[in-house]
């Protein structure tokens, strides 16, 4: 049963909408009860309410052929997070959904077992008991000794918040898709391997074999065969077809559709991993089909071993490790990856959601966001993408309120757009939502099938279809063996990277049959579920028909999210399948009637409400707005071609979210900071977006704690924060390392960017300045040393003198030029009340996104900077700007350089070719310094 | 003389004006990093004492006290946004302007830099020669010739002279059968061929066939060559100047010929600049200061000053205007003119000559820390100075008013010159001087941006000063507003271009 309804306050709900704001008193339905779980924690975010565990995590567990469901590892590897609860009850219920198309065996009309590349399949499942939420993703794994060759595994994100996990649905699926296609990756790159050294056993015994009969043959010259050599000739005939069938297993799992593998952007570093393999081994161009071979050809030296007639006990039979499934390097990639996750998602959802509308605006204002920001691009291409696709808002999950009421200066509105909206047509819109949204999807609906689609809903259908509550028992092989045995094989498992992802756990060696998804049935009573909580989802719902049977206990729905053009050619052959799900249909099937209301879509039996959170649609501009963005990357680009953008591009966002996330962390342990910086090393894309967010989150913080101090301690913050926001240089001059660099990092929050990479700051110099440096850095610690070397230095800084302002930290003194404005007193005031580091860099990004907007402003006025005729004086026009800056901006004195100044790199960043090719410039004025002295 | 001091000097007195600007409501100017070099005089005095001739300042102080500094506030210094452009890894020694908006730089690593002076944007680097450059010169195109494009020769110590193609940076020829490293070249459009000067002085056509030469001339070599009219080249060869007549083939003779038509042997050094003045007349400077004013036709000397730069350190009598006392700081280095004069870079100070009075109406004795290297004359009576000391200074040519009706007839030098001067007359000679010089140049700002000496610059009507230096650098310095409104110019240009520009309606 669902507990949501009684842990939801009314911070969010549309129900609450209405409220007005100054009401008074509130109406005593709508008051809040007071927190219940107040006596665990002073606040209610201190304290997951009703969990057993301490913070969300991540859980991967397997559905072993031979003890059932068991939980493999968590992350993080600490015991604390996830307390007493029971992980392999969780781990029991999670894998219980798993109802993936794992079609392995011999299909009619084939002669060989076919290997089946399914999708993963995404669930939300819920557990109001253990007050537990779990976004859970399910992959298979191919294992050559595992009956149907699939090992079964899930990964889940365990959340105390319900919310959190429906309104990331989004972010989850793509980030876990990317760590469930590094294990498959790894996995297929390791079962090919193992097929080849099969392989080379079935030929050494076929060798064996045959020169045993020929042997035998020999021997034997009366014309007819021994029973014997009949055993031999048998025995030599099953090895044969063996062989084939693995060559031919070999050959499925070569001819991976190299073009999923591109465009799926999953694990880029993997990807380029395996490029760089491929290069090394051979310098085709085509990247297809050779390449792949190649990927897996390329295996160490083996030597072939006789296999035996019979198989070996399979009970005796040691199962893989999950690393050694995938190749020790995925599977520390993947660990790393969702160690990724796990630092993304912490936190209040709240919190998530609001830095992400923050993170989705400042995208927008691409022009100046580059000023103060430090905004971390995960990728060049989708800073590409950024740029050439108008920055839309629609990826984000935000509530679509807030997102109603951000102005968005570009909204793209394409009629070819209805093409690729086959995600919308899957969505059952909620019925709050008025009819008139309704109605326009059901337009979009009916009018927008065409073949393409067709294929998409195949590809749904199919894994719908075959999915059910056996397909764990997926029927074996000849080769496979039937027989389970006690194992313990997952218990082994280390990873030389990082120590904290890996969790050994002792498992209750339990014979799980299907059956045990009956077992899974908790909370049954349907009726607990008021009906308007139910209601208030938008829920979007492609049921399993065939799975209606089964989930009494646990009822999953599936995210109705096909990717648009995936699996057209490995699915061409079901082209006639009829495409039967139509999201209405299904879910008035499913629905069975009792005691939910027809009209709430949101299908809730037992215990879970699982509802893939989707976009709100409250317009059509919106939702159009929102196709057009899913078609762009598949039919422009290829290397998009295959996933939606959907899966591509919130990830980017949420990397660069992840900035905001630690600074709400009360966990944020460096040590799995670092392991993970550690184990992610060789994937940059991963690394670069986390080392750096998560550092300059950290520093933020401290940077904004530092800063209040020094304005405090200082009387004269202002001319040099003037100085740094005019580009000045500051050099910060000290003798102790520790302090120059706290003030350097303190200060550099004040710092312009020149463009989207790093702050032109330098921490620490010992070495005399020299020009290029004050061209390269606009804040620098420098060494003061007792020595004669530092006579060069000072001599230096003198020399250079009129390019400098100077902090004297020892002696407490600053020369810089004088500074008259009002706009750093407002910045930086002394007596302010805020006390909070955290608080103060907000306040300052507020103060100095405004500053950029009046650069911006300054920057892109016409008649500022152009002349309306020719033969206009130029004093005209510099008395034009000089007017407009104090009059309209309302700037004064000194304020003025700053914008000027700023308005400068804006335009540098504006013209600039490509991203970080600009030549800063070294602007400087002849203006006399002062001394101040505290 | 130790620059730290004079910079340490220079700052100490900078924050003694900040503290006086300042006024009372500040702390007092002390910054504790100046506090190494203090020195007890104040910049007034020092201004006085500079403007009066520094007569009657003991001779230790005499030389560092009459540089002239110009404050921090420097409203008329224009350059206001400098970038440093990199490339070379030895000192750049050359500069030469291409175009309007490219210029090549040269030093002592054997490469050549094209640059786009607009963007500071590296556009080729021409790597060929294996030791360090001697000369730079670029050869234009011709409309009749084949090959359109403009070209660059340059001559290195590697004994070779390399012809570059300045658009694609291609080595277009190469001759290395110089006996000698080559020291200067020289081209005379005209007949369109190009002379290199090294110990002796051949001439090559555009394609690099050596059309004639001279006999070896001497082992030191020429240093400096220039045309002057009739066909003849004057070559500077150590204390002499040789005039070589070049014979264009003609019906007669189809073979070309040098010919070497006199040797003028006035200078008493090495004489280290050769400028064409005029149509009408050259200068040259020596090592001691000599500097003499030639026919440009009949090669006789016009002018001859030369002991105002000599004063030998036995005459007393001319401590008063003691300039310098080292051989060195007396040498003319550089030369550049106008119509009217003659600019001089002599020792550390700069001279301006008029042509037409025949005498120094301007200088600046101490203009710089340390010898001044090169110097430009601007189109708005602004003189530009680089020096040793690795700063670059800008000065304007301004007319005292109250002094402007009486011109020294005749060139006061001549009446300093045979020691006739002594001590009693010094009061009316000074006073002589002071009229004399009816113009001043005053200091209207400096650049500061290289840390070791300043060997060349090249201005730019466009696009701002380019200086090279010895510390591997180029510097490209600009006008700040004026780069600013060429930005914004570009900005709105590329808005058209994406289609972002609406017009209000």
């Amino acid at each position: 049963m669902i507990s949501a309804p009684d842990v939801v306050a009314f911070t969010k709900e549309d129900d609450y909408e209405e409220e007005p704001y100054n009401e008074p008193a509130l109406p005593e339905e709508y008051s809040v009860p007071l927190f219940p779980f107040a006596t665990q924690g002073a606040n209610p975010w201190s304290k997951l309410s009703g969990a057993k565990f301490s913070r969300d995590f991540i859980l991967i567990s397997e559905f072993s052929e031979q003890v059932g469901p068991q939980p493999l590892l968590t992350i993080p590897n600490d015991t604390k997070v996830f307390g007493t609860f029971d992980l392999n009850y969780f781990s029991l219920r999670i894998m219980s959904v798993d109802y993936q198309a794992s079609f392995v065996g011999h299909p009619p009309g084939s002669a060989y077992p076919k290997l089946n590349f399914v999708e993963d399949s995404k669930v939300v499942l819920g557990d109001s008991k253990e007050g537990a939420f779990a976004y859970v993703h399910h992959l298979t794994l191919y294992d050559l000794e595992a009956r149907g060759f699939v090992r079964p595994f899930c990964m889940a994100y365990i959340s105390a918040d319900q919310h959190k996990i429906m309104q990331q649905f989004q972010e989850l699926s793509a980030e876990f898709s990317k760590a469930s296609e590094c294990l498959k990756t790894g996995n297929r790159k390791a079962f090919a391997g193992e097929l080849e050294k099969k392989l080379k056993d079935l030929d050494y015994t076929r060798t064996v074999l045959h020169t045993e009969t020929e042997i035998q043959k020999k021997a034997n010259d009366r014309g007819f065969y021994s029973s014997q050599a009949i055993e031999k000739a048998n025995e030599l005939a099953s090895v044969e077809k063996s062989i084939i069938e693995h060559q031919d297993l070999l050959k499925q799992i070569r001819s991976y559709p190299h073009r999923k593998l591109k465009g799926s952007d999953l694990c880029s570093g993997e990807m380029e991993h395996s490029r760089d393999q491929v290069n090394q081994a051979s310098t085709t161009s085509n990247p297809d089909e050779p390449a792949d071979t190649d990927l897996y050809t390329r295996r160490p030296a083996y030597t072939p071993k006789l296999i035996k007639a019979k198989p070996t006990k399979c009970f005796d039979k040691k199962l893989k490790t999950l690393e050694e499934l995938c190749d020790t390097e995925y599977f520390t990639q993947t660990l790393a990856q969702l160690s990724h996750i796990e630092h993304m998602f912490r936190g209040d959802l709240c919190y998530l959601l609001t830095s992400h509308i923050d993170r989705a605006l400042l995208k927008q204002q691409h022009i100046t966001n580059f000023l103060f920001e430090d905004f971390v691009e995960v990728d060049d291409r989708v800073v590409e993408k950024q740029e050439s696709i108008p920055s839309k808002p629609s990826q984000d999950r935000p509530p679509s309120r807030s997102l109603e009421e951000c102005p968005i200066p570009k909204v793209l509105i394409s009629v070819g757009s209805y093409k690729s909206s086959v995600e919308s047509v899957l969505i059952k819109m909620e019925q709050e939502l008025g009819d008139e949204e309704y109605k326009e999807v059901e337009v979009t609906e009916s009018g927008s099938f065409d073949p393409q689609e067709n294929l998409d809903y195949l590809d749904m259908d199919m894994k719908g279809s075959i999915s059910s509550g056996e397909s764990i028992e997926v029927l074996g092989t000849e080769k496979s063996t039937s027989v389970l045995s006690k194992s313990d094989s997952q218990s082994s498992l280390t990873v030389p990277l990082s120590p904290q992802v890996v969790r050994s756990k002792a498992v209750s060696h339990r014979t799980i049959s299907e059956d045990s998804i009956e077992v899974l049935s908790t909370c049954p009573s349907e009726a607990l579920i008021p009906d308007d909580f139910k209601a208030s989802y938008p829920s979007a719902i492609n049921e399993e028909e065939s799975y209606a049977d089964d989930n009494e206990g646990a009822i999953h729905f599936r995210a109705s999210i096909s990717p648009p053009e995936l699996g057209e050619a490995e699915e061409g052959s079901l082209e006639d399948t009829p495409s039967q799900i139509d999201s209405s249909c299904c879910i008035g099937k499913e629905s069975d009637g009792q005691l939910v209301p027809l009209s709430t879509p949101a299908h809730t039996e037992d215990s879970v409400v699982s509802i893939p959170p989707q976009r709100y649609r409250q317009d059509q501009e919106f939702h159009v707005d929102f196709a057009v963005e899913n078609t762009n990357p598949s039919s422009r680009d290829n290397s998009c071609e295959g996933f939606p953008a959907y899966e591509l591009d919130p990830s980017h966002l949420l990397a660069s979210r992840d900035v905001s996330k630690t600074s709400l962390d009360n966990y944020s342990d460096s040590t799995s900071y670092m392991s993970s910086i550690a184990s992610t090393s060789s994937d940059r894309a991963l690394s670069s977006a986390h080392s750096a967010s998560l550092s300059s989150e950290r520093h933020k913080k401290r940077a904004g704690q530092n800063a209040l101090k020094f304005i405090r301690q200082y009387p004269f913050a202002h001319p040099a924060i003037y100085s740094l926001l005019s580009g000045r240089t500051l050099v910060v001059l000290g003798e102790d390392e520790a302090i120059v660099r706290k003030l350097v990092t303190a200060l550099s929050i004040f710092v312009p960017n020149y463009g989207r990479y790093a702050k032109p700051v330098k921490h620490w110099v010992s070495s005399p300045l020299h020009i290029m440096d004050f061209q390269k850095w606009k804040l620098i610690g420098l060494q003061r040393v007792a020595s004669p070397a530092n006579a060069s230095t000072l001599h230096a800084l003198g020399r250079y003198s009129r390019y400098t302002s100077i902090l004297d930290l020892d002696n407490k003194t600053l020369r810089c030029p004088l500074y008259r404005g009002t706009l750093v007193p407002r910045l930086a005031d002394h007596r302010t009340q805020i006390k909070r580091g955290s608080t103060y860099y907000l306040h300052v990004q507020s103060m100095l996104t405004q500053l950029c907007s009046k650069a911006f402003l300054y920057t892109f006025c016409h008649h500022l900077h152009l002349p309306p005729h020719d033969k206009e004086a130029e004093e005209l026009l510099a008395s034009r700007q000089a007017s407009f800056l104090k009059l309209n901006l309302g700037l004064v004195n000194e304020d003025i350089r700053v914008v000027q100044y700023l308005a400068e790199l804006l335009k540098l960043h504006y013209m600039q070719e490509s991203p970080g090719t600009s030549r800063p410039m070294l602007r400087f004025d002849y203006v006399p310094s002062f001394l101040y002295k505290i | 003389m130790p620059r730290g001091q004079t910079w340490g000097g220079k700052y100490k007195r900078r924050h003694r004006g900040i503290a006086q600007a300042a006024g009372g409501g500040r702390a007092r100017a002390q910054l504790s990093l100046t506090g190494a070099w203090t020195r007890p005089d104040s910049a007034a005095a020092r201004m006085l004492r500079w403007l009066i001739g520094g007569g009657r300042e003991p001779p230790g102080l005499a030389e560092k006290s009459p540089l002239q500094t110009v404050g921090e506030e420097q409203t008329q210094n224009p350059y206001t946004e400098l970038l440093v452009l990199k490339a070379h890894h030895d000192i750049v020694r050359f500069l030469v302007q291409l175009d309007n908006y490219r210029f090549a730089s040269a030093g002592d690593d054997g490469l050549v830099v094209v640059w786009n002076a607009q963007t500071g944007e590296k556009l080729l680097e021409l790597s060929g020669h294996t030791q360090k450059i001697t000369a730079i010169i670029t050869f234009p195109s011709l409309e009749s010739c084949e090959e359109k494009n403009q070209l660059i020769l340059t001559a290195s110590a590697d004994r070779t002279v390399i012809v570059w193609d300045s658009d694609t940076g291609r080595q277009v020829r190469r001759v290395s059968c110089f006996q000698s490293t080559v020291k200067c070249l020289i081209v005379l459009q005209r007949l369109d061929v190009w002379l290199s000067g090294g110990n002796d002085l051949c001439v090559w056509n555009r394609k690099l066939d050596l059309l004639c030469k001279t006999s070896h001339l001497s082992d030191t070599g020429i240093s400096t060559l220039v045309e002057i009219p009739k066909n003849c080249v004057v070559a500077a060869v150590g204390k002499e100047l040789i005039i070589f007549k070049l014979v264009a083939p003609t019906d007669g003779s189809p073979k070309w010929d040098i010919l070497e038509v006199k040797r003028l042997l006035d200078h008493k050094d090495n004489i280290l600049s050769l400028v064409n003045v005029s149509d009408l007349s050259f200068v040259t400077g020596s090592h001691v200061g000599e500097l003499i004013i030639w026919d440009v036709l009949d090669w006789t000397v016009q002018a001859y000053e030369r002991n105002f730069w000599d004063p030998s350190p036995q005459l007393d009598t001319q401590q008063e205007i003691k300039l310098c006392q080292k051989q060195n700081d007396i040498s003319i280095h550089h030369f550049t003119c106008d119509e009217e004069n003659v600019f001089a870079a002599v020792g550390r100070g700069l001279y301006v000559y008029n042509l037409q009075m025949k005498c120094v109406i301007a200088c600046q004795k101490t203009a710089h820390d340390s010898n001044v290297l090169h110097i430009a004359k601007l189109p708005n009576r602004q003189l530009i100075s680089c020096s040793e000391d690795g700063s670059v200074r800008i000065w304007e040519l301004r007319e005292k008013q109250q002094l402007a009706a009486e011109p020294v007839p005749t060139g006061f030098f001549n009446m300093w010159g045979f020691g006739r001067v002594n001590k009693q007359a010094s009061q009316p000679v000074k006073k002589q001087q002071e009229n004399a010089t009816s113009c001043s140049l005053e200091l209207i700002g400096d650049l500061i941006g290289h840390s070791s000496s300043v060997e060349m610059f090249l201005y730019f009507e466009d696009h701002g000063l380019v200086t090279c230096s010895a510390d591997h650098l180029i510097i490209l310095w600009k006008n700040g507003e004026r780069e600013s409104g060429l930005r914004s110019l570009k900005l709105f240009q590329k808005l058209e271009e994406n289609g972002d520009l609406y017009l209000a309606v």
